[in-house]
């Protein structure tokens, strides 16, 4: 057996796959549901209740959305040149750690200057983190694979010296948390009254700039031809190099947003705790909107979706919330399966 | 042929297609034990699709496949190996790192009993070498071989496995024309013990020279098959293009002051593959400079240092008057030098970028096409449609992927992406490899134009003929060292051989002391 790539697909090809793969993830959610002890006919309503079926559980779903988007745009955009950034992990924990460092009131700014400087300054500390993986990789040929991923394992445990250290906050009752941001700090509500933050709206403005800057810019057009031939875009003079060391910075700063956005648009403070693998599921996200900037939007809400809906069935029902987690792994199994086989044909030899 | 000819192999009404394409529409090829067949065909005639359903990589539409009178079931790769059929690849497949004998042996043996007949291996291995004038120690390192050598390796391969076909694609290009004829000696032997032999080719006198009978494939379609005893090479070039094929006029050459000059030039080897040592050359107006040479004797370094890639570890690029200091892609085409590269679909376009994308590509930060850091998408549509145009590239529209035009057609949209900005010097590196003669003769009626109008072209080719045909002074390039430079019509392609052999500089070096 093997793959032949459809040159023209039909819509029908691009429809019937992802609508299987979603009713064959439902069927088997409902499988477990029922072995669980639960009603399997009411799961997939319930799911849909609890993701889409009221203002609450909408709300719910945009925010769980959001660092989900800044990392899936994270990973787009890395992705594009062929830089494989695994570290987003890593650079949200940054994002989130200038947050805390600078939004606990240590600056005697104006208010209105506080948050565009702590945005600037968490995009500055995702840039960083990743230029060292780039530098490795373009000066020495070191995979980022390797160095992007391990360094998220080591940076998750320098952010908890801090955080049992010099960050701890005194407040804490001895957990490991950190001081909350000062309200001058904190994103305000998109409608008050209503939990969803301006973080939600930076992740739609980010994901619409990186889509012009893809599709307009030669920064766009350097990162695709390095990303689609680095052989080609070396021949007629692009410095190959300097573009993935842009991208990297790109990248990092897109992931950072999503920890600062996290701290000070819902948490308000530092945690070991902040992240379910956002910037890993940002891999996933990237993946399921196929590197398109505007795709990650779409992807994020189908993703937090099943994580918030999935979270709502399995209390509704009384079943466990590890149910939650294997119907997102499910689906995205499916769905990727999907995604490919509305490009690609099997062909049986 | 004589009427009791055994047949060996018959392709049978083989039609191939590919969504719109018919890649092969009711083709049919047959060879007899011991006779030579050519297929001779232009790029994208459909020699290699033919290849690939005769060793199942694709599946005809229709048609068979016999071989010994026996239908080999379609789609199965293995079943035309073990019926006895053999091919040397163009690009060889061969391990760098092994020896001779490990590739020859390698996939026969069991590897569970690596030490088993080695012996015997090697006994076979000199037999079969010293047979059919194969001259390689089995012990070598496949890395440390010339490409005749390796060339010679995979026929051996072949040989070892007992095949009773052999089919030998392109075998020629990366061949001087001393081993061209020791090939088509080992290639009679092998006649005369009786194998078959598909030689695909699209230089016709060699085709002349070496085969009984000529299959002729245009557009996928047969234009023909006939014995070469009863035609000649005129006729065949027509067969091919389907109209009589025209050689290009070149008129004396006016040469001006040099436009681009090398200076003692030396460069880095890159593996086994040897830079340039100490090589001078002046590039002058309105005269283009032939740089003969096999594969692989430093012409990626030349190209590499005019085209910018490359800066020379000693030496000096001299443009104009001006010795320059520092050399890039980017400085070298905004200095007006037009690169046609080497390999158009790793190096000369983005296979997934479409033809707007990819005739901006060397000059996307230009004015012409951006403006502060925003593409000009507007204007570059306008630039390629121009091209398209202009230069006769034929597609569906210019925000086609190019992956899907043709190889002539990328050729001319890279042609016009560098010619539009009326360059100054051209550096053709093989710019017309795996081209039909109609498309050859355009790209050489354009750089023959450009020489009209006073701009220098650097010719790089392993194609013995064109270099011939089209230069004014022809360098021969033999380990990274430059021969001193010939006139037209100064030299034979035999003597030209000579050097490329490396043995001219021995003599040069003779005759000075």
């Amino acid at each position: 057996m093997r793959l032949e790539p459809i040159k023209n697909p039909t819509l029908a090809r691009k429809l019937v796959p992802p609508a299987i793969a979603l009713i064959s993830t439902v069927v088997i959610a409902s499988f477990l549901a029922m072995v669980a002890g639960a009603n399997p006919f009411s799961v997939i309503g319930l799911i849909l209740k609890g993701s889409f079926g009221s203002q609450f559980a909408i709300l719910e779903t945009l925010n769980r959305a959001t660092p989900l988007i800044f990392t899936g745009l994270a990973v787009a955009v890395a992705f594009r040149a062929k830089f494989w950034n695994i570290g987003a992990e890593a650079q949200l924990y940054a994002g989130a750690l200038m947050t805390v460092l600078l939004g606990t009131g240590i600056l005697p700014w104006p208010s209105f200057a506080i948050l565009p400087l702590i945005i600037f300054a968490a995009i500055l500390a995702g840039a960083i983190v990743l230029l060292a993986p780039a530098l490795l990789k373009t000066r020495f040929g070191v995979d980022e694979v390797v160095t992007t991923l391990l360094f998220n394992f080591i940076f998750l445990l320098f952010i908890s010296m801090l955080l049992e250290g010099v960050l701890k906050d005194p407040m804490g009752m001895g957990w490991p948390k950190s001081a909350r941001i000062i309200p001058e700090a904190k994103l305000p509500r998109i409608v008050d009254g209503l939990r969803l933050h301006w973080g939600f709206g930076l992740a739609i403005f980010s994901a619409i700039c990186i889509w012009i800057i893809q599709t307009r810019s030669t920064l766009g057009y350097e990162i695709r031809a390095v990303g689609l031939n680095k052989d080609a875009a070396a021949f007629a003079g692009i410095p190959v190099n300097v573009v993935i060391v842009k991208t990297a910075l790109l990248s990092g700063g897109l992931a950072a947003l999503a920890g600062f956005s996290e701290v000070a648009g819902l948490k308000g403070s530092l945690t070991l705790d902040l992240s379910p693998g956002f910037g890993y599921t940002g891999i996933i996200v990237a993946m399921l909107a196929l590197l398109n900037p505007l795709g990650v939007i779409v992807a994020s809400l189908f993703v937090a979706g099943i994580f918030v809906g999935a979270d709502s069935m399995s209390r509704a029902a009384d079943v466990p919330t590890y149910l939650a987690d294997i119907m997102l792994a499910t689906a995205l199994l499916l769905m990727v399966l999907a995604i490919m086989l509305t490009r690609f044909r099997v062909v049986r030899d | 042929m004589s009427k009791d000819a055994v047949e060996a192999l018959s392709l049978n009404a083989i039609t191939k297609r590919f969504g719109e394409l018919t890649a092969n529409d009711a083709v049919s090829l047959a060879v007899n034990v011991g006779e030579v067949v050519a297929l001779l065909g232009e790029n994208g005639a459909g020699k290699t699709t033919l290849m690939n359903i005769l060793f199942g990589q694709y599946t005809a539409d229709s048609g068979t496949v016999r071989v010994f009178g026996d239908t080999l079931p379609s789609g199965n790769s293995r079943a035309a190996l073990d019926a006895g059929v053999g091919m040397v690849h163009q690009h060889f497949t061969l391990a760098d790192n092994l020896t001779v004998q490990e590739n020859i042996t390698l996939g026969v043996h069991s590897l569970l009993k690596p030490s088993l007949g080695r012996a015997a291996a090697k006994t076979r291995i000199a037999a079969l070498s010293k047979k059919f004038h194969l001259a390689v120690s089995p012990d070598a390192r496949v890395g440390t071989l010339s490409v005749g050598e390796r060339q010679r390796v995979e026929i051996l391969k072949a040989l070892y496995r007992d095949v009773r076909i052999l089919i030998l694609d392109e075998p020629t290009a990366v061949l001087t024309p001393q081993e061209t004829d020791d090939l088509f000696a080992t290639l009679r032997l092998a006649i005369a013990e009786g194998l078959s032999i598909i030689f695909i080719s699209h230089k016709l006198h060699e085709v002349m020279a070496i085969a009984d009978r000529v299959v002729v494939l245009r557009h996928g379609k047969m234009a023909g098959g006939v014995n070469t005893k009863d035609t000649d090479e005129n006729a065949l070039a027509e067969m091919m293009m389907g109209t009589e094929a025209t050689p290009p006029e070149v008129s004396p050459a006016k040469p001006d002051a040099p436009l681009l000059a090398l200076r003692n030039v030396t460069t880095a080897d890159v593996g086994s593959v040897p830079g340039l040592k100490s090589v001078s050359l002046a590039l002058k107006g309105g005269q283009i400079v032939g740089l003969a040479g096999v594969s692989g004797n430093g012409q990626a370094a030349m190209a590499d240092v005019v085209g910018g890639l490359l800066n020379p570890n000693e030496g000096q690029v001299i443009l104009g008057s001006e010795t320059v200091q520092k050399w890039t892609p980017r400085i070298a085409v905004q200095s007006g030098i037009a690169r046609i590269p080497e390999d158009r679909h790793k190096t000369g376009t983005i296979a997934d970028f479409d033809l707007v994308e990819n005739a901006i590509l060397e000059r996307y930060k230009s004015p012409a096409f951006s403006n502060g850091g925003w593409l000009n998408w507007r204007k570059s549509r306008a630039f390629a449609d121009g091209i398209i145009d202009k230069y006769d590239v034929r597609c569906p529209g210019s925000e086609t992927p190019i992956r899907l035009l043709s190889g002539g057609n990328m050729q001319k949209l890279i042609l016009g992406r560098v010619l539009e900005a009326d360059p100054q010097i051209i550096l053709a590196n093989q710019p017309v490899r795996g081209l039909d003669i109609g498309a050859v003769n355009y790209v050489h009626s354009q750089l023959l134009a450009a020489r009209a109008r006073g701009a220098a072209v650097l010719l790089i080719s392993e194609d013995l003929d064109e270099v011939m045909a089209l230069s004014d002074v022809i360098h021969v390039i033999a380990d990274g060292r430059l021969s001193p430079e010939f006139k037209r019509g100064e030299m034979t392609p035999a003597q030209l051989g000579l050097w490329m052999a490396g043995q001219g500089f021995e003599m040069d070096v003779a005759n000075a002391s």
